[in-house]
This record gives C-alpha cells, structure tokens and sequence, in this order.
C-alpha cells in the first residue's frame, strides 16, 4: 500500500481520508445525462422486424389454441375422470387439461403483448420532469382563507353554544351504532366456559341439568365416535380411548339418539382421552398419587383440549407416556398428572375422575374440576 | 445486419411506427368509429385532456417495479375467481350428510359450508381450477405484496413524499391477512376449523374481556353456527372492499406522485425516465396480467393446493398432524410455538396468558405498527426535510439495509418455526431440539444478521470505491520493459460510474451543546442527544462515494498497489493511466 | 394377426410376459395361498423352525428366550401379529440403534420364515393373532365410518391423509398409505413403539376394516388437483409460491424489463 510520493506529485493523497473539491475539480461528480440509445435488431432490419412480427402472432395464436383446448376439455371430460400423470400421480382430466388451456390462452397473450413492446414499439427512453408535491404559496393562502372565511360566515366561532353541542353531537352518534354492534353480536359468556357436559345434561340454554350422585346415574365414557360404552377389563395397558360422554353422540347399536343441538360445541368442551398405564409408571408426586386415585386400576382420563388454545390433544406416546399436541408442540407427562414439561402451554391437563359401575362400565364420578380449554382471564 | 447502413429516417421500424401516430395518421374506419365513442363520451364528461395525460406517463422500467403489478395481479385475480366460487359456496354452518361423487367421504355428516366447497371440487366442471386458482392467487397475492414491501424498504422508496402511501401499503397488507385467514377457515373442512379453534383461544387470552369476545365474534360457546356466514361477510364484501378503495388510494398516490426511478444516468430527483403507458407501458402492464393469470393457471392446473377433502369436516376431537396455517400467517403460529408456558400467570383468582397473548393478540399490531411507523423514525433521524425520487441503493444505506434484514430474519425464525414439526419429519431431527434452536435463534440470528448485513453493505460500499477509482479489471497482465508485471485496469466510462458516485455523501447530525448562549439548558436537548447518537449508529462508518479530485489522484498514483507482487518501484506506461 | 405376430419378437414382448407371468403367479397366489398361520393352527415342526430362526436372528437383543434385555423388549404376549408386523414391514431386525426402528425398503426374510417366527414367538404367551383375509377385505369396509374413526383415532399422528407426522424428541408416526391392509391391522392391534393400542374393543374388526377402507379409497382418488406436495399441508404450499411462484413471475418480470435484442 505504500505510494511512492515522488511519483505521484499531486496533492491528493488516498490514504489521507476523503476528499472533496480539490485542485480546481467539482465537489461531486455531474450526472453524464442519458446514455446513446442503441437501437435493436428490429429497428435496423426488416427482416428481424418481420421475425418479431412473426413470434408475437405465434404467441398470440398458442392463446387461441390454449382457447380451444379447454373448450375441447370441458365437454371432452366428465369431473370424475382421472389421469395418471407422470409427477403429478392420479389427477383429475378435467382440471389438468381445463387448467393447461386457461393458461396457454393467458400466457400466449400475456407473453405476445410484452415480446411486442419489446420488439417493435419505440424503445428509446421518455423524460418526464417533476414538480414538487406542494401546492404553491398561493394556492395553499387561498384555501386557508377559504377554510377560514367558511368558518367565519358560518358564524361557528361566535356561538359557542353551537360549536359544543354539535362537538357533542358528533362525538356520540356512533355509540349506539357501537352498542348495536358490540351488545348484540354475542351471549356473555357467563360460566358456561367452565361447565361441560360432564357436568350434566344441557338444558339447551348453556346449562346443564346435574346427573345424580349414584354411580349407576353417572356418566359413562363412550367411545368416540361409535358412543360404545367401555369395560374397565377392555383397556389393556398400552391402550387409548377417545371418550365423549354418554348421550352426546347417537349410538347406532343401542339406536340411542344423540344431542339434537350444539354437538360441536359439547364435544369441544367434553373430549377426553383415556390411557390405561401400568400402575406403577405413575411418578410418586403429589401429582403422579392423585392421578392415580382419580384413575382406575391405572386407568386414567384427561380431557383432551389443550390448555394453551384448544387443539385435541391426541398424540398418545405408548412407550415415554406423553401426550404431544399436534398444533403448537405442548407436551404433557401422563404419568404425573399431565404436567406441561415441553411448549407454550403452562397449566396441566385437567383431569377426569373416574370409577366402573355396577355393569363394569366406566363412568366419570365426578366433572372436570376447573375450566377446560385456554386460558381466560376469570378462570380462577 | 447491412441496415445498418441506413441513414436512420428511412429505419422499417421507423416506418412501421408512423402509421401509429394518431394525429397524423389517416383514421382508418375503426378508429373512426372509436373516435365516434370516445367523442361522444367526452362531449358529455370531457376526459380527453385528462386520459391524454395518464396516456403519456411515463413509467420507469425495472424488474422490481412489478412485485407491486403481481401483487395487485393477483388480487384481481382472487376477485374474479372469488365471485364464481360465490356462487357456489353456501356459507352455513348448517348440518347435512354428504351424498356428492367423493367416496370417501359418502354418508358423513358435515357443514353445508363443507359440503358446497366438496361439491366445487367434485361436482362443479372446472370448479375445482377455479377453487385452486383463488386460493393460489391468494398465496401469490401475500407473497407478492410482502417482496414488494421488502423492495421499498429496502430502496428507501417510503422516504418523504411517499410516507402516507407506506402506510396505507401496510395497512393493505395487515388487512390482506385478515383476508387470507377469513378466506382460510371457510370451507369449514378440520384443518381450517382448527385455525378458528386455536383462533378462539387466542380471544379468550385477551385480558379482562377474553371470554367475552370470544363469546361475541363466535356468537356463544365455539365453533356455534355464527362464525362461518360472519366470516363470509367479512371475507367477501368488508374487507374486499377495504382492500380495493385503499388499493386504489395506494394506486391514486404513486400516479399522482409519479413512480420513484432507480439512479442512472439521466435520472435525477426532478424526472421520470422510462416508457409512456400509450403503447408500451400498456402493452407490458397488461401483457403482464396476463402473464401472471396464466401462470396461476397452469400452477393450479398441475399443484394441489388445500385439499379439503383429505382433512375431513370439522369437529373438535379429531386433528391432523401438520396442522398448519397457510405460509403469511405461520409467522403468528411459530411464535405460539416458541413462546414459553410460564409467561401465564395466575393471582387473586385471575389468569393472565401472555403466552399466547404475545403471539396472538399483540405480535400483529406490534409489528405492523413499527413497520408503519419507520418512515417517520428515520426522518427524524436523519432529519432528512426533501423529496426522495431517486431510490436508494441498498448497500449505500448500510444500517438502514441492516435493520431490514434483522427484521426478515426475526421474521423468518418465527415463520419457520411454524414448521417445525414438518422439518422434524422431514430432517429426521428431533421437533425439541428444533423448537430450542428457534428459540434461542429469535433473539441471536437478527444480531447476526444485522452485523453482518452491514459489513456486507460497507464491503461493497468500498468495492464500489475501488472499482471507480482504479477501474475494471481486464484480466490482462502487462510486462514492463524492466521485467515487472501488472495486471492492466481499464477504467469505468462514465456512464457505468456515475451509478456508483451518484448517491450522496451521509454525514451523522453533529450534537450541539444542548446548552444556549445565556448557559440555559435547551428543553429539546434530550430528544438531541438521542437523535445524535441514534444519527451516529446510522451513519458513523458510512462510506463515502469518490469524488472527482480522489479519482483524478488515483490516477495520478496509478496503479503500483494493483501491482503484481515483485514490482518493486512503480513503473506504468502512460497508456495505462488513462 | 399379423401385426402380433411381427411384434412378436419386439424385445419389449419379453418384458411384457415377464410381466403378465408375475401378474398371474401373484394374483393365484393371492387367491389360493393359505390363511397365514396363526398360534393354533401351527405345527410343532413350524414353532421349531422359528425358535431355530429366531435364536440366529434376533436372540441377541430380545433374550434366548425371547423374554427381552436391556436393549430388546419382551416378546411374551405380543402375539403373531406384532412378529409379522415388524418382520413383514422390515422393521426387524433392527439395522442400527435409533430412537425408533425405520420402516426399511426391503424384507429380507420369507413368508414362510417370518410365519414360522411368529408361530414360535405366539407360543410364548397368547396375544394378538394374524388377521385373516375377511378382516382385511376392504371392499366390505364403509369408507365413510372408516374415516370418521380415522380422523378421530389416527389423523393426529399419522395425518389427516396418513403422510405421518412428528412425535417428541425425533420419534415420528409413519406414513400410513402403501401399507398393506393386514400390516394396519397388525400395528393397530400390537401398537408397535410409540404407538398406542386400539384393541377390537375399542375399535372393533369391522370398524378396523373400515378405516383400511377409506384409506384405500383415499388413495384410489388420487390427488385430483395436481402434484400433492407430500400431502403436508400448507408449509410445501408456502414453499411452491415462494421459490416457484415468486421465482418464475419475477423471471417473467426481469425479462419484460430487459431491452429488446
């Protein structure tokens, strides 16, 4: 890097920082202008230009027969036609050749108008010279005076009593658009968020009727969704159940009819996954000891709406006794009462206290003890 | 090639370019006639003068000038296919049993809303292109609005007078989620009911009111029968109609305000150079259309997209592995993923879920709102009062540069991590460890990206610098008559150079005192000294462009330091030198 | 006639009844093989033949007696089924320690090997047999039922279109298509590694067949709408549109701005 100074006697010197203006140059360099146009081939030759002529009617006649070939298509195939295709695997005919036309037919043209302004039309650049945003002074005098004179004759400053109620006026009308829209868009909520069919009945209010306290009058944990009630001796250890509760789903067995209304909303609130472990798996915690009493002979129910925003839970591992959720990765370690020990969820799943009744049929001796689901703010 | 020889006025293209000149062209019978039209419209609204004008605007050209045509493409594109797919689509939450031409699906209890959308799948010719396009052009639509985004950034474009359109082009983008979820979860098939689901939980974590906006926008306890139709009238008429009259607020702005030009020479801050919209703007604009409409076509011809009839219709038990948003909204989910559960609290009998009110409920605003709010930050930094015209070279703004892809990286973490179950699948890699790499890398990766983003930026500020002022390397070595070699340089002609030197020298703002004459303390000196350092952290490495006195010693030094190793005293011809 | 004839020694004409040979022998096969062996059918001869297998091949991690070691599970009680599951599908033998054992591409043992196995292995303790031939003819299941338990029992792990999906800490479900009926059946009944389970009182034979069917007919509807992506959702979606979408419109963009040759 070293610059020999007695080669080069001038003044400037590049490793002394940055310089501006010296020795009679400008401060900065000057924008050189437009450079030469050059012209293109189609410009110069008749021969290029005809071929460029020739290219975009071709482009444009690859639209007309992508036109054709989906006029031919859709009454050529019926929906239900398949094509093996190979890369695409079994497609549907229709859609293939229906979409292939559709897309020649807009490409030919889209491509022929672009290839002929390429080639043909003029090519040389245009100017167009700015102006500044702002309106002029004057215009800008003009219309405050213009604002101000409409304020003035409308007398608006000089009646108060004017100006303050129509402030107000304007300030409230939308409330009882906002209340119309705010007051009547839903039900509140009252406790029903904390309530499952567990609970009892629905009334079909957002209320349940209790279930009596005997365990014949119990609910049982049926099957999802073959609402089969389930022996204790059915579940071997490894297995795992997706429960509703008795009477929400129709059993087409028995011919028992299912809830008539607000299916989706019970079972949202009401799905339950049913383990059955090995009962020395469970951990000697506080934890690990009441899910194992809350359980059966080392069965044990969780509902399955995740606690951070409510996707099923239904990733059962066998073998590390985990439940992962599909959506958002929180795990839950079954055999310490569903304790979060992975992802975004923070509380445990709640659990399902259950017992066998007289027939040996599952049942939930009592509903979930606190609010299923995600999070809210009055949840407790 | 022997045209060449032409004298110019006689060029064929010249010719054939004369029969499309409107005043002196002998109007053929067709024009005539449309002369006749158009006449009749102008004696009754006059737009002649005014349809002139926007005929003869002139538009710059440059690849990146068409993220924002894609982007409006596709819109008109989801608006088109939108309205056949209405007719159709029954937005109702009401039960009924599947009886369409879907085996697998035959006899299963569903949603009218569910059914209909099988139905343009299955039972409707061409419904199911139709259906494949929208939800294409849907993608296409987001994705190209965001690059579009990333470009006028990225240039500077936002800078005064163009801060109010950067604002409403973020307020179009916000709205374009909203949009893209609402059109998302209505064929009400288990993947998109499980958006609402996750979607309803994300209202119940609002402090205070959660319950009862969850309750309010699901009309009663999720999913109800409330939500699809009212997510219709949002998806088709509300936001439809906010996105196409800001659209073309957006539209209005740049036409009125004249397109911003990438610097060269002849652009200056006070033209436009490019091409008029009569023929060739036209005819590349609404070539393009085309083009991008065609593509879509033949993309929905061949690539599935959505495949309702997989994920089944929607209850709350069951679930699908993979249970993903579409790509704009992954961003949202990969933080739900990252976030971690001990951010909710419990106290006095009151739950506070910031674990997923973070991601749900404030991540959005957050963002869109210093998105929204950076032109004023950096003008007040740079204290910047003129009009920008001319775009910014990316690497002549490094911090700015930097910042942006710090951002896109933030971006970018969450966004992937939306994916991590589908990489632990196809990576063979542990979804624990991955969800741990994102986390930490949320918070590591922008710092890198940032550091490194503008060392690039001043690396090639000083490769600039250097290839003004020692020129092209021609890849020639020179042997001198005393045995010395050098590789020879060829300097830049001045158009090439002036892309280089033309953007202005940045300076830090210089703090004053902060203290007057009379020893007083000013009021703003606070808001000074923050602005000076945060001035100092934009500009204080910046490099400057050559001038022409640096040039003119470079070439006096000539080139012994481009020498070849073993050139021991400078020795250059004076051909060399110029 | 003729035609045939002068194709006759076209060299493809090998290859095609090579073919319809193999078509043929698999399709009597299939219809005149005998019902795969199950606990109590099997001949003392069979059981000792598979002993005689088993202690070559897999004693060394599941025990002489096949009653497990540190580094190889228990097989009393798992049944046939679970023997012809993890043999039929290549699982075992275990090629190399892992958190879960692969799916492997090619079953290195015979039929009748893997029947003798199982037969040894079922002797040790009863558990689930082989599924016969009824259980597994689809084509009385009813699809849509089937999918129904699919989605409610299967789907969170496996996929809503049975592609597979994630587990914790690098173990995953497999993807479910291209298996055969009775390897499903198997794993359902055996819940092989991660995976639970679902005994016929939980989801009974028929219902079992049930969800084979909807997945075949799945599968026999193809991906009407194109490539499928990996049937993964939105994430290949969001790939495509960026890199190909993105890619191929601002190709057509760079090109609309280039000037004309």
């Amino acid at each position: 890097m070293s610059l020999d100074n007695s080669t080069g006697s001038s003044t400037i010197r590049l490793d002394e920082g940055h310089h501006v203006g010296d020795g009679g140059l400008p401060e900065r360099f000057v924008n050189p202008g437009l450079p030469p146009h050059v012209h293109r081939m189609a410009d110069e030759s008749e021969k290029a230009a005809k071929r460029a002529e020739r290219q975009v009617a071709s482009l444009f006649m690859l639209s007309i027969i992508g036109t054709l070939i989906f006029l031919v298509s859709y009454f050529a195939f019926g929906v239900e036609h398949r094509t093996w295709v190979p890369g695409l695997g079994t497609v549907s005919t229709s859609n293939l050749l229906l979409g292939i036309g559709l897309g020649l037919g807009l490409l030919g043209i889209g491509l022929g108008a672009v290839h002929w302004a390429k080639t043909l039309m003029p090519d040389a650049e245009v100017v167009e010279e700015r102006h500044p945003m702002r309106s002029s002074d004057a215009d800008r005098h003009a219309f405050a005076q213009t604002m101000r004179g409409g304020g003035e004759q409308s007398q608006m400053f000089r009646r108060p009593l004017i100006k303050a109620t129509l402030g107000g006026a304007l300030g409230l009308f939308s409330v009882p658009l906002l209340l119309q829209l705010v007051g009547s868009l839903g039900p509140l909520p009252k406790n029903e968020l904390s309530l499952t069919m567990w609970n009892g009945k629905p009334d079909g209010h957002g209320g349940y009727i209790p279930y009596g306290s005997a365990l014949a009058d119990r609910p049982r944990l049926v099957t999802d969704p073959e609402a089969m009630p389930i022996r204790a001796s059915d579940v071997t250890i490894g297995s795992v159940f997706h429960i509703m509760p008795e009477g929400l789903l129709p059993n087409p067995v028995t011919g028992e009819d299912g809830l008539e209304h607000g299916v989706l909303e019970e079972k949202g609130k009401a799905a339950v996954l049913l383990m059955r472990l090995d009962p020395k798996d469970f951990k000697d915690t506080e934890g690990g000891r009441k899910a194992l009493e809350w359980g059966y002979q080392g069965i044990v129910a969780y509902s399955k709406i995740c606690t951070h925003v409510g996707c099923p839970v239904g990733l059962y591992e066998r073998t590390t006794h985990h439940l992962l959720c599909p959506c958002h990765q929180s795990t839950f370690d079954v055999t310490d009462d569903c304790r979060v020990i992975f992802g975004p969820a923070k509380r445990p799943l709640p659990q399902l206290r259950i017992d066998v009744d007289d027939e040996g049929y599952l049942v939930a001796t009592q509903p979930f003890r606190e609010a299923v689901g995600p999070s809210f703010w009055e949840r407790g | 090639m022997n045209a060449r020889d032409d004298n110019g006025a006689g060029r064929p293209a010249e010719r054939l370019r004369a029969g499309d000149d409107p005043v002196t062209a002998p109007a053929s019978a067709g024009a005539k006639k449309l002369g006749g039209v158009a006449g009749w419209v102008d004696d009754r609204l006059g737009p002649a003068k005014g349809v002139n004008y926007l005929m003869k605007k002139v538009f710059p050209d440059h690849w990146s000038f068409m993220l924002g045509e894609i982007a409006m493409y596709s819109m008109i594109i989801c608006l088109l296919t939108g309205v056949f797919l209405t007719f159709w689509f029954v937005p109702s939450a009401g039960h009924t049993v599947y009886e369409g031409s879907y085996v697998p699906l035959q006899g299963v209890g569903m949603s009218e809303a569910y059914a209909s959308s099988l139905r343009i799948s299955f039972d409707i010719k061409g419904g199911l292109l139709i259906r494949q396009m929208h939800h294409w052009a849907a993608l296409m639509f987001t994705v190209a609005l965001s690059a579009h985004m990333l470009r006028v950034f990225f240039t500077g474009a936002f800078r005064k007078p163009r801060e109010l359109n950067w604002v409403i082009g973020c307020i179009l983008s916000m709205l374009a989620l909203v949009e893209g979820f609402a059109g998302y979860s209505l064929p009400d098939d288990l993947l998109s009911g499980t958006g609402l689901r996750a979607a309803e939980g994300f209202m119940q974590s609002a402090p205070v009111i959660g319950s009862y906006l969850a309750y309010a926008l699901f009309d009663g306890p999720f999913p109800g029968e409330a939500i699809i139709p009212r997510l219709y009238g949002i998806h088709v008429l509300l936001l439809p109609a906010l996105l196409v009259g800001l659209f073309t607020a957006h539209i209005v702005m740049v036409a009125v305000q004249k397109h911003t030009q990438y610097p060269g020479p002849g652009r200056t801050n006070n033209n436009v150079v490019g091409f008029p919209v009569m023929p060739v703007y036209a005819a590349k604009a609404g070539g393009f259309f085309f083009i991008v409409f065609g593509f879509l076509a033949l993309l929905s011809a061949t690539v599935q997209i959505n495949a309702i009839w997989v994920y089944g219709p929607y209850d709350p038990s069951p679930v699908t592995a993979g249970s993903q948003p579409d790509w704009y909204m992954g961003f949202a989910d990969g933080a739900l993923r990252l976030l971690p559960g001990w951010l909710e609290f419990s106290a006095f009998g009151y739950t506070l879920s910031l674990n997923v009110a973070i991601g749900a409920l404030l991540l959005i605003p957050v963002m869109y709102g210093l998105m929204a709010a950076y032109p004023f930050i950096e003008a007040w930094v740079t204290g910047d009062k003129r009009e920008h015209h001319l775009l910014d070279r990316p690497r002549n703004h490094p911090t700015r540069t930097a910042l942006g892809v710090a951002a896109m990286t933030f971006y970018g973490v969450l966004m992937f991590a939306a994916a991590n179950d589908i990489m632990a699948i196809k990576l063979r890699m542990s979804i624990n460890d991955i969800t741990y790499f994102f986390r930490a890398a949320t918070f590591v990766l922008p710092v890198i990206a940032f550091w490194a983003t503008r060392r690039v930026c001043l690396s090639l500020q000083r490769a600039d610098r250097n290839l003004v002022l020692h020129g092209r390397e021609t890849g020639r070595i020179v042997r001198t008559a005393d045995g010395q070699f050098f590789e020879a340089h060829e300097p830049l002609d001045e158009y090439t150079r002036w892309k280089l030197v033309q953007q202005e020298p940045l300076q830090p703002l210089e703090l004053t005192t902060g203290v007057d004459a009379h020893g007083v303390q000013s009021p703003t000196a606070r808001g000074d000294r923050l602005r000076a350092r945060l001035s100092r952290f934009y500009f204080a490495d910046v490099v400057q462009p050559v001038t022409p006195a640096e040039l003119a010693a470079a070439h006096h030094d000539g080139h012994e330091h481009e020498a070849i190793e073993g050139a021991e005293t400078p020795a250059i011809t004076a051909g060399e030198r110029h | 006639m003729n035609a045939l004839a002068a194709r006759r020694r076209h060299p493809a004409a090998i290859l095609i009844l090579l073919l319809l040979g193999l078509v043929l022998t698999g399709g009597a096969y299939a219809a005149l093989a005998p019902k795969p062996a199950n606990a109590t059918e099997a001949s003392a001869d069979q059981v000792e033949w598979g002993r005689q297998l088993f202690l070559t091949n897999c004693a060394t991690c599941h025990g002489k007696n096949g009653l497990g070691t540190p580094v190889g599970p228990n097989l009393a009680g798992v049944g046939a089924a679970s023997v012809d599951f993890q043999m039929g599908t290549a699982r075992m033998p275990l090629a190399e320690p892992g958190v879960q054992a692969p799916r492997g591409s090619e079953v290195t043992f015979s039929d009748e090997e893997i029947a003798a196995i199982a037969a040894w292995v079922a002797s040790l303790a009863p558990g689930p047999a082989i599924p016969d031939a009824e259980q597994t003819d689809w084509s009385k299941g009813d699809p849509g039922v089937g999918g129904e338990i699919f989605r409610v029992n299967c789907a969170m792990c496996h996929n809503s279109a049975g592609a597979g999906g994630a587990l914790t800490k690098g173990k995953y479900a497999p993807a479910v298509t291209d298996v055969e009926a009775k390897h499903i059946i198997e794993a359902m009944l055996t819940g092989p590694q991660s995976m639970p389970v679902f005994n016929d009182a939980n989801i009974s034979a028929e219902s079992k067949r049930d969800v084979i069917a909807y997945l075949k007919t799945m599968q026999e509807e193809g991906n009407p709408g194109g490539m499928a992506l990996g049937s993964l959702g939105p994430v290949p979606e969001g790939l495509v549109v960026w890199i190909f979408g993105l890619g191929i419109l601002v190709g057509a963009a760079y090109w609309l701005g280039q000037k004309g040759a």
